[in-house]
């Protein structure tokens, strides 16, 4: 059976890590000349000796990603159902040992953030948890979408790893789309930062896309988070993983994301900084490397930068979120796991995006379509 | 005089028991606004206007895209994209029929998000199914000549092979199959995707297409509005070149020596 393990174990993080910076501008020049990015080029386009051409990455970006998704944003919600994790990650709020009040929505309290956030006008959601599989597990999810079903479109999750069985009744229930992000490649690393709970196991985290593409999901979103280790090398593997999910799970569409570390009730700040030049010159390479991919942008970053990257390459956003449980309607002071840096309103966010002579599209699927399987 | 009455003639193109005045057909995604979209349609002289049944909210009455097509009084084609199954496609066009009207359906079933490629089995089942249920059939399909007369026989009433991948803008790149399935069809071929500009809608015309789905060159560009007059001039110029029939290319210059001069000695 394939799985992406054998593709990844092709790789070495430390060669890796020195191909990409021994590279030089006369390479970049060669790369900005082809038409067709491969994944060797990608490195090229993520290397330091890129980042004097970022204009013109910009420009090829914004071209491809108005080709391929126009002149539109997606806008998505997250809405936390709980904070309960039996995880210790050391860069999150959530994570075990941070001695704080755990809350887990209730069904009544769940329709009281959808009531909520569907006044803000949202038809997508996206559901998070922690990892409490006891009393946060597949049953809580299932029961969860089926309550919401009827008042989204489009419904995705990002909560702990699960088995391929348990993905098909999720889907069966009209679950979308599912995000899981490797947070590092580096094996090390990922030890150092995951030292206790299930995700401390690697193996299984890096083969979830794999039992996801098993299970027939609509969509899936990889990405790593960055500030824990290099993130060029880490945007390498993901780029990898990306690559080889699209030949094996051919019927699956993906989305990338680029958390930054956020300062949060831990205590762990970024190893490895991340410039918004940085940030920029990825999600250029990314639209580069592939025109159809979906590059999603959450309100971790700042006002100003989100701005300015809608017109890069950037496909869907969010705005006004809340990071924590109930933190909508029912329980607005309740534990956030990270605290966000854009807080203007839907509205504003909207007009923003108008301005640039975007439209902002709610709704892009329809929960018949998951039904009717 | 004669020459003039001829180019005169009622050009009209029908489909099922519609007949179309435009040979545009064009679309509703990628616009930077509804607004925007709306005048670039009205702009084009379309007929038929497909929309995604995804990005409509079917139960509110003031669906923002709907409304603005509504305003105008255009024909609305419903779409199946984002389906994967024909047993997908069905329900999606039941659906469409019920919330909005039409029996007329544009059967898109792409499993492959990425390149949007058409699955021809799955199309070819869903076909037959909806006919069945007494829809009017558009299927988008590859450039197939055979998949063309398979769908003809289950009473699909066009066929929409595609010039190029969708979105690509690259234009007519099936030229050979299209030229066989133009002149193998009894039903309206429309060249669906893959034109980047309009002359390449004059060029399909040309060849002898029926009509034409333009939508991403049109969204896309600088501006909509007079890209979608550009769009209706080239396929009425294309549509009549065809009509006046084009001269034959001549491949090789006539030799000022000829070779078999001395059998005429």
């Amino acid at each position: 059976m394939r799985n992406f393990k054998n593709t990844f174990d092709l790789y070495d993080w430390d060669t890796l890590e020195q191909d990409i910076y021994n590279i030089s501008s006369n390479d970049v020049q060669r790369v900005l000349g082809k038409e067709k990015i491969t994944l060797k080029d990608f490195k090229v386009l993520i290397s330091p000796a890129a980042k004097p051409f970022i204009e013109q990455m910009a420009q090829r970006s914004q071209a491809l990603t108005k080709k391929r998704f126009g002149n539109t944003i997606q806008m998505y919600l997250p809405m936390y159902l709980s904070n309960e994790c039996q995880n210790i990650c050391t860069y999150c709020g959530f994570s075990m040992t941070n001695k704080i009040r755990r809350k887990t929505l209730s069904d009544k309290e769940i329709l009281e953030e959808v009531a909520h956030i569907k006044r803000l006008g949202y038809d997508h959601i996206l559901l998070v948890t922690g990892e409490a599989n006891s009393t946060v597990g597949v049953s809580y999810l299932k029961n969860a979408i089926g309550l919401i079903r009827e008042h989204f479109s489009n419904i995705s999750i990002e909560v702990q790893p699960l088995d391929q069985e348990d993905y098909e009744t999720l889907i069966e229930e009209g679950l979308y789309a599912v995000l899981v992000y490797q947070e590092t490649y580096h094996k090390a690393t990922y030890k150092i930062h995951h030292p206790k709970g299930k995700k401390s196991n690697f193996d299984y985290r890096m083969d979830t896309p794999d039992r996801l593409g098993k299970a027939g999901v609509h969509k899936i979103g990889i990405g790593a988070l960055f500030g824990l280790e290099d993130w060029r090398v880490d945007s390498f593997y993901t780029a990898l993983h990306l690559k080889y999910l699209q030949k094996t799970y051919w019927k699956t569409k993906y989305s990338i994301s680029f958390p930054r570390l956020r300062p949060h009730e831990g205590n762990v700040q970024p190893k490895v900084e991340m410039t918004d030049a940085d940030l920029v010159q990825l999600i250029c390479a990314y639209r580069m490397l592939d025109e159809d991919v979906e590059l999603s942008m959450s309100t971790r970053e700042s006002a100003k930068f989100r701005n300015n990257i809608i017109k890069l390459g950037i496909t869907s956003i969010s705005a006004e979120s809340k990071t924590n449980p109930g933190g909508y309607a029912v329980a607005p002071e309740s534990l956030e796991q990270f605290e966000i840096s854009d807080e203007r309103s839907t509205e504003e966010i909207k007009q923003m995006i108008q301005s640039q002579g975007y439209e902002v599209v709610w709704k892009d699927w329809d929960e018949t379509f998951s039904k009717s399987v | 005089m004669e020459y003039k009455s001829k180019f005169n003639m009622i050009d009209v193109l029908k489909i099922a028991d519609k007949t179309f005045n435009s040979r545009l057909f064009t679309g509703t995604g990628k616009f930077s606004s509804s607004q925007v979209m709306q005048e670039a349609i009205v702009a084009s002289e379309s007929e038929l206007v497909t929309v995604a049944l995804k990005r409509v909210e079917l139960e509110n009455e003031s669906d923002d895209i709907m409304m603005h097509l509504k305003a105008k009084h255009l024909n609305v084609l419903p779409n199946t994209s984002g389906v994967r199954t024909a047993k997908e496609a069905v329900f999606a066009a039941q659906l469409a029929r019920e919330a909005l009207g039409t029996h007329w359906i544009k059967l898109e079933i792409h499993p492959d998000p990425k390149y949007l490629l058409p699955d021809p089995i799955e199309t070819l089942k869903a076909a037959e199914a909806l006919v069945k249920l007494g829809f009017v059939v558009m299927p988008y399909i590859h450039a197939d000549p055979v998949l063309c007369k398979r769908l003809e026989d289950v009473g699909a009433q066009c066929v929409m092979p595609l010039g190029a991948p969708i979105g690509s803008n690259k234009g007519i790149m099936t030229r050979d199959f299209l030229e066989i399935i133009i002149e193998q069809s009894n039903v309206p071929v429309i060249v669906d995707a893959g034109i980047g500009a309009p002359s390449h809608a004059a060029y399909a015309m040309e060849l002898g297409a029926d009509a034409v789905l333009v939508n991403t060159a049109i969204a896309v560009s600088q501006n909509p509005i007079q890209m979608a007059k550009a769009f209706k001039l080239a396929v009425q110029a294309g549509r009549m070149a065809y009509k006046a029939k084009l001269a034959s290319k001549k491949q090789y210059a006539e030799a000022s020596s000829p070779l078999t001069s001395f059998l005429n000695a």
